[in-house]
């Protein structure tokens, strides 16, 4: 118990620095614009797309 | 007396502007001098080796590409004097910032392994161990950043800049025909036509011009070396130059393999130089030193690229201006990241193939992403002011990126999916 609590606190320190990153940073200073909103969305679509297909190649190796 | 006064004052004012220049300039010449890292050099000994000179006018093509994307990271750096990992966060919030942040995490260390598996490899030629190797890289690299000085750390990365050079005279020394060179290297044209293999070593080279690590490293490298707005002028000769300078390299190793190993498949830089050493002893000797400079180039460039963007965005000190006591973090991360990828190497039987293959994939993740957040950041003129895109740049700097985008997706694709191509 003793030993893992400087690991425990490490570990709540570091949750609690990353939801200060989020905090920070909730608000984009950039204006969405249409345009941006499109960018961001087209990002989005294409990691999706990435994602299924590195799924795909996964799967197709796993089952030859 | 006019004409006197007149020539002194101007040589005086350009003999200060080229002091003001050597002071600025770095951060380009660095960030593209390491783009040839030992990826690139592969990727280019094995394009002159299967295409002889022929794709050298390609590659001349491919440095105006990675000025106009790179000098974007300059006017953005000295204008918000914040890194790219940090001004993705601000301008796009954190789900992006998070994503851009683990992946550049995660790329940068698979890259970091590819270039110790390219250092490894050049020295094994001079019959020096893989421990060796990475032991004296980890030593050496640790040596760059303890003493706490930007500007050393700088000056020494600039030193291996300069030995990447090292191709230049082992083009001299394979006497290759100058006429081959106009005739085939300077007309454009696709040797043995457009098919499917000559459209993936288009996307391979493209693949290297621009990775994702460059615009991370060049815009925190600005934003350390504490550039201004007044200095953009210089930062992008600083770049000019440095877009020079990797051409440059590129077409040089492209001489060497394609006058010597012209038809010959190859497969890496390593087995190049082997196969060069039977003809021309020094020349395949400079191939392997200039292949391990350029894994030590990119070595030094992807690791400190990390840890500046992890710096930036928890808030640790985060300057090689700061001595270690004085940033734990960053140069825990630093030397974390080199030390874990060197150690991969030295695992027997470590899928190191699968990890240069991955690298591609994972590249394609992150590029797309960070190079419209630089064009979108780009366009934010509250902030840019003065320096933001004007509509010209955008239908240059767009136009490239969105090419960049579409080839690099397709070649990781096809790293996946061999047979795409034919």
């Amino acid at each position: 118990m003793r030993l893992g609590h400087p690991f425990e606190a490490m570990i709540s320190r570091n949750i609690e620095k990353v939801r200060a990153i989020n905090r920070r940073y909730a608000n984009p200073r950039l204006v969405l614009s249409p345009a941006v909103r499109a960018s961001l969305l087209c990002l989005r679509l294409y990691l999706i797309f990435l994602v299924v297909l590195l799924a795909y190649k996964f799967i197709t190796l796993v089952i030859h | 007396m006019n004409w006197i006064t007149k020539i002194y004052y101007q040589a005086r004012r350009s003999w200060k502007a080229l002091a003001v220049y050597f002071m600025i300039a770095g951060p380009g010449l660095i960030v593209m001098v390491a783009d040839n890292d030992a990826g690139g050099i592969t990727t280019y000994a094995v394009t002159g080796a299967k295409y002889g000179y022929s794709l050298i006018w390609f590659l001349i093509l491919l440095g105006p590409v990675a000025y106009f994307v790179q000098e974007m990271t300059v006017r953005l750096g000295a204008v918000t004097k914040r890194g790219h990992a940090e001004a993705i966060f601000d301008g796009f919030g954190p789900f992006w910032g998070w994503f851009s942040l683990i992946d550049l995490m995660f790329l940068d260390w698979l890259t970091l392994i590819t270039e110790f598996i390219g250092m490894t490899a050049a020295l094994k030629i001079f019959g020096i161990p893989g421990w060796v190797t990475v032991t004296v890289v980890c030593s050496l690299m640790g040596f760059m950043v303890v003493n706490g000085r930007y500007w050393t750390w700088e000056k020494i990365a600039l030193m291996f800049c300069a030995v990447n050079l090292i191709y230049v005279p082992g083009a001299f020394i394979v006497h290759p025909s100058v006429k081959d060179l106009v005739v085939q290297g300077l007309i454009p044209h696709f040797q043995g036509g457009f098919n499917g293999e000559m459209f993936f070593f288009l996307m391979a080279n493209i693949g290297t011009t621009i990775a994702p690590w460059m615009l991370f490293f060049q815009q925190s490298s600005v934003v350390d070396k504490g550039l201004k707005e007044k200095d953009i002028f210089f930062g992008k000769i600083d770049t000019f130059m440095g877009a020079i300078a990797t051409v440059a390299v590129a077409v040089f190793v492209v001489i060497v393999t394609g006058t010597v190993l012209n038809g010959v498949n190859i497969d890496d830089a390593g087995q190049a130089s082997k196969l060069i050493m039977q003809t021309h002893h020094y020349a395949g000797e400079f191939m392997a030193i200039g292949l391990f400079d350029s894994g030590f180039l990119g070595a030094i460039c992807i690791s400190i690229a990390s840890s500046w963007a992890f710096g930036e965005v928890f808030g640790w000190a985060h300057s090689l201006n700061n001595r270690i006591r004085e940033a734990p973090w960053f140069y825990l991360n630093y030397f974390i990241t080199l030390i874990s990828a060197g150690i991969i190497v030295l695992i027997p039987g470590a899928p190191l193939v699968l990890i240069t293959l991955f690298v591609q994939v994972v590249a394609v993740t992150l590029l797309p992403a960070a190079l419209v957040f630089l064009i979108l950041l780009l366009n934010d003129k509250k902030t840019m002011g003065e320096y933001a895109n004007t509509p010209v740049l955008n239908i240059v700097n767009g136009g490239i990126v969105a090419i960049i985008i579409a080839l690099s997706t397709l070649y990781g694709i096809s790293t996946l999916f061999p047979d795409m191509f034919g």
